[in-house]
């Protein structure tokens, strides 16, 4: 069952990237509803996997790196859906297709670590922590792809040539407004989770501490210098891209160092 | 029953002619009353624009009524021989069809024309002049119209220096409201970009020109205000919008007296459109963070990529038209009977 529900949303988001991709090659790039639809239904089919795989865990299921990936695919889905269409950037979910179908495809066919034993239950401070961490890093996925957005739409302005991306990417204010908000919707998560993290008193890793220290702290950086007027909206998205690049090339590795020894 | 259609079009017309048949609006009740006279015509729109003059009618004696109204519209102007054009049923529809998706249009793709079509029927119909066929053609019409402009790029883009400018602040800043512009050099270019933004919401225009009456006289029309051209750079600080068109040999807004107002520019974009030739703006200027210059040339290339995509969509289009035509011709085929 879970395995068909994680294909079926391999082959959900397929087709939906692909539509984008023929959409776009014909030079009919629309703000799509398939793109809205495709999500929403892929949120619905992960969360009932998240579900079921929880009843076996007796747990939230993040246990292993498997588990890490099916779920920032899920949070980064779910920040897209609340936030999304409050900014009014549709076109946000033809970025985002390709990453949850990325985080997906990694799941299912990279060789990790899937089926951990059942543990004892933790202490819920300790799941608080895991799963709104992710979320957080939801919230900075949404915000790095928003990032590539604007550096897309400046890049077509600067170019002043026009064309069929120009005028179906939102304009670049909104993308720069969107970028600051989600990063700081991230951060703020984020210093729950880590504040949940103290409040249990839980045994972290050095590498693990400072890993996940140097992310909180350039993403705050990045607020701070962005709210004084010192880092300009086109360095704050560089900067938002660059700082999902390593949250994904890390995540790993901190899955590794927090499993369960 | 058989649909008609006569009258001139900015292709077989031009605009000496198509001014002297030009029908207003106050004379449209007139002309509707006198149309309905002809003996054998049921129904009547008279369409009248700047580039066209057209008459649809439905009859069941359609070449007496053709020969009639003919004869009307040559007494509108003294007998003047004007190249008419005269269809019955199928190419009356399919005509129709295209003028109102805005094939036939000067601009191809321009949506104005369909709202005057809904005028000029919505006025037939008020006047009593319609009849079942022509409510029917004229519905049919702007469903086809409604779906060429979804369905296809004929609409797509901007086609004049205006409305390029207008769409590219919009790519910019999102909501024009609130947003201020200055224009440098009161050119007539310049004037109508400044009125295509203040109809986009704009606040405030600020116009600065050698001639300082000239620029009082531009601020006035627009609701704008005149500053003396040596002081532009000091009201320039919350400008979003920069227009150009002076006549000035060499660039007056060069790249080190830009960097140091977008220091004080709060991270806000600005933009540029600079229409003159020679140009007045320093061309790596556009090299700034948050600086977008658009010169005369980008402008115009954007206008003729968006014709061209356009021009490109045209057999899509017809192909559209030529469904709803037969589907249309087929409904009047199973409704010949004329009713009011």
């Amino acid at each position: 069952m879970q395995n068909f529900l994680l294909i079926a949303s391999t082959l959900i988001l397929l087709c939906s990237f692909g539509y984008t991709l023929f959409r776009l090659g014909s030079g009919r790039l629309r703000p799509g509803r398939p793109n809205l639809a495709a999500l929403v239904a892929v949120f619905v089919l992960l969360s009932a996997d998240l579900w079921l795989r929880g009843q076996v865990l007796r747990s939230c299921p993040i246990n292993s790196l498997f588990d890490v990936m099916i779920f920032m695919a899920w949070s980064t889905t779910l920040i897209y859906l609340l936030v999304g269409s409050a900014y009014r950037l549709s076109l946000l979910g033809a970025f985002t297709t390709p990453l949850v179908l990325l985080l997906l495809l990694a799941a299912e066919f990279a060789p990790m670590d899937r089926s951990p034993s059942i543990r004892e239950l933790r202490d819920p401070w300790i799941e608080f922590h895991a799963s709104l961490s992710l979320i957080a890093y939801g919230a900075f996925a949404l915000a790095g792809l928003a990032g590539v957005m604007y550096l897309i739409q400046d890049r077509q302005l600067k170019k002043r040539k026009g064309g069929t991306l120009l005028y179906n990417l939102p304009p670049i204010t909104d993308l720069g407004v969107a970028n600051t908000r989600l990063i700081w919707l991230g951060l703020g998560l984020l210093t729950i989770a880590f504040a949940a993290g103290f409040v249990s008193g839980m045994q972290v890793n050095t590498i693990k501490f400072w890993t996940s220290a140097t992310i909180w702290l350039a993403y705050a950086l990045m607020v701070v210098l962005r709210q004084v007027h010192t880092l300009a909206p086109r360095r704050t998205a560089t900067l938002s891209v660059a700082a999902l690049g390593f949250i994904l090339l890390t995540l790993p590795a901190i899955q590794y160092l927090s499993a369960p020894k | 029953m058989t649909i008609l259609c006569a009258g001139i079009n900015h292709r077989n017309a031009a605009l000496e002619i198509r001014e002297k048949f030009a029908i207003g609006n106050h004379e449209l009740q007139e002309t509707l009353n006198h149309l309905r006279a002809i003996e054998g015509l049921s129904g009547a729109v008279v369409v009248s624009t700047c580039n066209r003059v057209e008459l649809y009618a439905s009859s069941i004696t359609p070449t007496p009524v053709m020969d009639a109204i003919r004869r009307y519209l040559k007494s509108r102007t003294s007998g003047l021989e004007a190249p008419f054009y005269t269809d019955a049923s199928l190419p009356s529809v399919k005509h129709l069809f295209r003028v109102a998706s805005g094939l036939d249009s000067m601009v191809v793709g321009e949506t104005e024309i369909l709202g005057q079509l809904k005028q000029a029927y919505s006025t037939a119909a008020e006047h009593g002049a319609t009849n079942t066929h022509l409510n029917k053609l004229f519905q049919h019409a702007f469903r086809v119209a409604k779906q060429v402009r979804t369905e296809t790029s004929i609409t797509r883009g901007a086609t004049s220096v205006g409305s390029v400018a207008v769409d590219l602040a919009g790519k910019i800043f999102g909501d024009l409201g609130g947003r201020k512009v200055m224009i440098l050099g009161a050119g007539d270019t310049s004037e109508r970009v400044a009125r295509s933004l203040v109809s986009r919401g704009v606040r405030t225009v600020i116009v600065a020109n050698r001639t300082f009456d000239r620029a009082a006289a531009l601020a006035d029309q627009i609701g704008g205000l005149a500053v003396h051209f040596d002081h532009w750079h000091t009201a320039f600080d919350e400008v979003d919008i920069l227009i150009c068109s002076t006549a000035a040999p060499h660039p007056i807004v060069t790249r080190e007296k830009l960097e140091s107002i977008m220091r004080r520019h709060n991270e806000r974009p600005l933009f540029i459109i600079d229409l003159a030739v020679p140009r007045d703006v320093d061309a790596s200027v556009n090299e700034l963070e948050n600086v977008y210059l658009y010169d005369i040339d980008s402008i115009e290339e954007i206008a003729r990529q968006s014709l061209n995509i356009r021009q490109a969509e045209i057999v899509r289009c017809e192909a559209l038209i030529d469904t709803h035509v037969a589907e249309f011709m087929h409904w009047m085929h199973n409704h010949p009977t004329p009713s009011r």
